[in-house]
C-alpha cells in the first residue's frame, strides 16, 4: 500500500493571493477580509486573465489588499490611488484596473481625485470598504462617520454629517452605482462581476464592519454585532434616488443605484489620438 | 504605435518651454499629466498639441499631486512620462517625489523657478527651489536635478533627464527658470537616429523568478510593468527586494534607504555634469548655474580684459552636487565667487565642498538676473 | 401539513445527489463566527479546541445536513472554510 502524505488542505482561492503574504493581517470579524474573498470570487467567476489585472490601493487597513492579490498591484500614497490608476489607464487601456481602497483615502484626502475620476468616466473600478472611521490610525472620525458616533477624535460624539457615497458617486457621474453590506455576499460578487465586464466609472461601496475599533466604541462589540445591524436594518431598494439613500440605526438603504452607458474617458481620449497621429503621418510622408 | 518623423529636426527660434517640450518629444516621452501654473504653462499647453501626433497621452489632471500621481501610474504601464510645473505645484508634489523614488518610477519633472515663497511672482525669475530639489519630500533619498542655462539646453538636457530617469529608475527633476522657459533663442533639433535615448533595464528572469527591488550591481533594479504577466507588487512602505512591505524590520529600512541614496551618490560620477570655461589658471572662480550663468560668463570674459585671471565653473546638475569638481577649483583658486537668484542655497553645498577656500556669495531677487557688471564688481572686489 | 409523498428522483442513475464535504483549515480561523451565524442549517457550532491563534475554530455538527450554499465560504474574512460537493467533485 503507497504511504499517502497527509494532505495539505488548499483553499480554491489560493491562486489569487500572494501566498507569502497571506494570511492577512485584519482583525476577527473585519469585513475586508470579505470584500477581498467576493472580489476574488468574481474574479473566479469571469475568469479573469490575471495577467491584465492591476489592483491599485490606498493606505488604510483595506490598502493592505493590493500585497495580498497575486497580480500586478501597487500601493500608493495616501488618496492618490485613482490619479495614480489615471495614468495606468491611459497609457495601457487594455488592463483592467481596480481601485480597492477605504471611505478616508478616497473621499476625505481622496475627494477631489474621486469626483474628477468619476467626472472623466475612466473605465477604473471602484471597491470602497466603508467601515465608517479610520481604522489604520486607530478609528478617528472620517467623512462617513454616522453623526453622535463616538470615535477617538469624536469622543463627545460627531457632529458632522456623513458623505452619502452613492450620491456623491452618482452625481460625479459613475456609469454603475452599487452598495451593499458585508452580509450581502451574493449580491456583492454579483455587482464586482457587473462592474468588472461594464464601460466607465464604476463604484461599488460595501458597508463593512470594523468591530474592534469603531464596533467596539459605538455599542457593537463584535462582528456579529454589526453584521446584525446590517441584517436588521438593510433594505434593497434598487435603483431608488441615490440621494435618499442613507444609512442609519434603523435603515441602510442598499441595491444597485446607477447603471447607465456611457463612453469611457480612455476610449474618447485614444480615439482621438489615432485621428490625430494617422493625420500627422500622413502629413509627413 | 505608428510614430511621426520628428517634423522639427532642423534649426529653429522657439521659446524655452517649447524646447522642452520637444526634448520631451525627442526622449520618446508618451505620457504628459500636468496643470497650468505660470511660467510652465506652454509646455502643457505645446503637448496637448503635439503628443497626439506621436501617439502619446496628454491630460489635465485635477491638480498637480494628481498630475505627478498619474505619470507615476503611466510610468509602471510602461511609458515614458513627464510633468511640468513651478514653485507652488512643485511644493504640492513633495509627496509623490517620494512615492516615485520609493519605488523607482522613472519619470521627469520639471520645475520653471519663478519668484517665491509662496505665490510669489509668478512672472518673473528665481532659483529659490534649488535646495528644495533635494530635500523637498520627507525621508533620506538620492535625486537627479539638471538646471538648463539656455533654450537649447531646454531641449537638451530634457532628453538627458529622460535618460537619466530610465538608466537610475528615479525621478529626474529639470530646474529651469522664467527667463531661460519663455525666452527665444535658436535651437538646433538634430534627426531622431541623431538623438540618443535610453530605455529602462527589463527582467531577464521569468516571472516566477522575478524580484522587482532587487539591484544589480549598479544597484538599480530591473523593471517590469503592468501587464507583463510579473505579477509583482510596489508599495511606498518600506519594501524587501520582493516588494513587501516590511515596517517592522529595521535590516530592511537601513538596507533600502541606504540603496536608495548609494544609488545616486555612488553613481554621481557617470551623472554629474559642469561646464568649465578658463579654470585652468584662475585666481577668481564663478560658481554659477540656469540664466545667471549667462552673465557669470560675460563677466569673467570682461575681468580676462582687465587682467584679472578669472573662470566660469557653470553647474549643469544641481544634485548629485558636483563636490569633487567644486573641491578641485577650490584648491587653485584663491576666491570662490557664487552668484545665486535667491538668499543662499547652492553657496552652501559650494562652501561645504571648497573647505577653506574664500566664497563670496552674490544674492539677487526680482525681475532681473545678476548683471554681468554686477558679477565683475565682486569679482575684482574679491581678488 | 400534507403529507409528502416521497419517491425517489427520476433521473437518478444520471444526477447523482450533491453530497457535501466541508473542509476547515482551523488555523487561519480568527473565530469571528460569522460561518456558524449565518449557516442556514446550522451545520456549524464553536468547537473547544483552541487553534493557533488563540481562538474556538468551528466544528461539524452534521455534515450530512448541509445544502452546499457555500454561504461560509463566501463570508468568512479570513479563507479557512471551503465547501466541495464530494459527489460531482471533476474527475470523479
Amino acid at each position: 500500500m503507497v504511504q499517502e502524505t497527509v494532505p495539505v488542505v488548499v483553499h480554491p482561492f489560493s491562486k489569487y493571493l500572494r501566498a507569502d503574504m497571506m494570511p492577512h493581517i485584519w482583525c476577527q470579524g473585519c469585513g475586508n477580509g470579505i470584500l477581498l474573498n467576493c472580489f476574488v470570487h468574481a474574479l473566479d467567476e469571469l475568469q479573469t486573465d490575471l495577467n491584465k489585472l492591476v489592483v491599485v490601493s490606498g493606505i488604510g487597513c483595506i490598502g493592505r489588499t493590493a500585497g495580498y492579490m497575486n497580480a500586478d498591484s501597487f500601493h500608493t500614497t495616501h488618496g492618490r490611488a485613482l490619479a495614480f490608476s489615471t495614468g495606468v489607464k491611459l497609457a495601457n487601456p487594455e488592463l483592467e484596473v481596480v481601485v480597492i481602497s477605504g471611505d478616508g483615502d478616497l473621499f476625505a484626502i481622496g475627494g477631489n481625485h474621486f469626483i474628477h475620476a468619476a467626472r472623466r468616466n475612466i473605465g477604473i473600478k471602484v471597491l470602497c470598504a466603508n467601515n465608517l472611521n479610520y481604522g489604520m490610525t486607530g478609528g478617528q472620525q472620517g467623512p462617513t462617520t454616522p453623526l453622535e458616533s463616538v470615535t477617538t477624535t469624536s469622543p463627545y460624539g460627531n457632529i458632522e454629517h456623513p458623505f452619502n457615497l452613492v450620491h456623491l458617486a452618482a452625481a460625479s457621474g459613475a456609469t454603475y452605482v452599487a452598495r451593499w453590506t458585508s452580509l450581502h455576499v451574493r449580491q456583492l460578487t454579483q455587482s464586482i462581476k457587473k462592474m468588472l465586464q461594464k464601460e466607465g466609472f464604476c463604484f461599488v461601496e460595501m458597508l463593512s464592519p470594523c468591530p474592534e475599533i469603531y464596533g467596539r466604541y459605538n455599542k457593537m462589540r463584535s462582528g456579529l454585532e454589526m453584521m446584525s445591524w446590517f441584517k436588521r436594518a438593510s433594505v434593497v431598494e434598487n435603483f431608488s434616488d441615490p440621494s435618499k439613500a442613507e444609512i442609519t440605526q434603523e435603515k441602510i438603504a442598499v441595491g444597485e443605484f446607477v447603471d447607465i452607458e456611457k463612453l469611457s474617458y480612455e476610449k474618447m481620449v485614444h480615439e482621438k489620438i489615432s485621428k490625430i497621429n494617422e493625420k500627422a503621418i500622413e502629413g509627413v510622408s | 504605435m505608428p510614430k511621426v518623423k520628428s517634423g522639427l529636426t532642423g534649426v529653429h527660434f522657439m521659446n524655452g518651454d517649447v524646447a522642452c517640450a520637444e526634448g520631451a518629444i525627442a526622449a520618446g516621452c508618451r505620457f504628459f499629466a500636468g496643470y497650468p501654473i505660470t511660467p510652465a504653462t506652454e509646455i502643457a499647453e505645446h503637448l496637448s498639441q503635439r503628443m497626439p501626433e506621436f501617439g502619446g497621452i496628454y491630460v489635465q489632471m485635477e491638480d498637480e499631486i494628481a498630475s505627478l500621481a498619474a505619470v507615476i501610474g503611466a510610468s509602471y504601464s510602461g511609458l515614458k512620462a513627464m510633468t511640468a510645473t513651478s514653485g507652488p505645484g512643485f511644493s504640492l508634489m513633495q509627496e509623490n517625489i517620494g512615492l516615485a523614488v520609493m519605488t523607482e518610477a522613472p519619470c521627469v519633472i520639471v520645475d520653471v523657478m519663478r519668484g517665491g515663497p509662496s505665490t510669489g511672482q509668478p512672472t518673473l525669475p528665481g532659483q529659490q527651489d534649488v535646495m528644495q530639489a533635494k530635500w523637498g519630500s520627507h525621508g533620506d533619498y538620492g535625486i537627479i536635478a539638471l538646471t538648463p542655462s539656455s533654450v537649447q539646453e531646454m531641449f537638451d538636457l530634457t532628453v538627458e533627464a529622460f535618460n537619466l530617469s530610465e538608466a537610475y529608475r528615479v525621478p529626474t527633476l529639470l530646474m529651469g527658470d522664467e527667463i531661460v522657459g519663455h525666452m527665444w533663442e535658436k535651437v538646433v533639433i538634430p534627426s531622431a537616429d541623431k538623438i540618443k535615448t535610453v530605455n529602462r533595464k527589463k527582467p531577464n528572469v521569468p516571472p516566477e523568478k522575478y524580484m522587482p527591488f532587487k539591484p544589480d550591481d549598479d544597484l538599480v533594479p530591473p523593471m517590469a510593468c503592468f501587464g507583463e504577466g510579473y505579477h509583482f507588487h510596489a508599495t511606498g512602505l518600506t519594501h524587501n527586494e520582493h516588494g513587501y512591505p516590511r515596517t517592522s524590520s529595521s535590516e530592511v529600512q537601513s538596507k533600502l534607504v541606504n540603496r536608495l541614496c548609494d544609488k545616486i551618490q555612488k553613481n554621481a560620477d557617470k551623472i554629474v555634469r559642469v561646464e568649465e570655461v578658463m579654470l585652468e589658471d584662475a585666481d577668481v572662480v564663478v560658481v554659477a548655474y540656469g540664466i545667471v550663468a549667462r552673465a557669470a560668463l560675460s563677466a569673467i570674459k570682461k575681468a580676462r580684459e582687465k587682467g584679472i585671471k578669472a573662470g566660469l565653473l557653470r553647474l549643469i546638475t544641481l544634485w548629485p552636487f558636483p563636490e569633487e569638481r567644486v573641491a578641485k577649483v577650490a584648491k587653485s583658486a584663491k576666491t570662490i565667487v557664487v552668484a545665486e537668484m535667491n538668499c543662499g542655497q547652492m553657496v552652501r553645498e559650494v562652501e561645504r565642498a571648497a573647505k577653506e577656500t574664500p566664497v563670496v556669495f552674490l544674492s539677487k531677487l526680482g525681475e532681473e538676473p545678476h548683471t554681468p557688471l554686477e558679477i565683475l564688481e565682486a569679482i575684482r572686489r574679491k581678488r | 401539513m400534507p403529507e409528502r409523498i416521497r419517491h425517489a428522483p427520476l433521473d437518478l442513475e444520471k444526477v447523482k445527489p450533491a453530497k457535501a464535504e466541508i473542509h476547515l483549515i482551523k488555523d487561519e480561523c480568527k473565530g469571528c463566527g460569522y460561518c456558524i451565524e449565518f449557516c442556514p442549517k446550522k451545520v456549524l457550532e464553536e468547537s473547544d479546541e483552541i487553534n493557533a491563534r488563540g481562538v474556538h475554530p468551528p466544528r461539524i455538527v452534521d455534515e450530512s445536513k448541509c445544502i452546499i450554499c457555500s454561504f461560509c465560504s463566501a463570508v468568512c474574512p479570513d479563507f479557512a472554510i471551503f465547501v466541495v460537493d464530494k459527489e460531482n467533485k471533476e474527475g470523479k
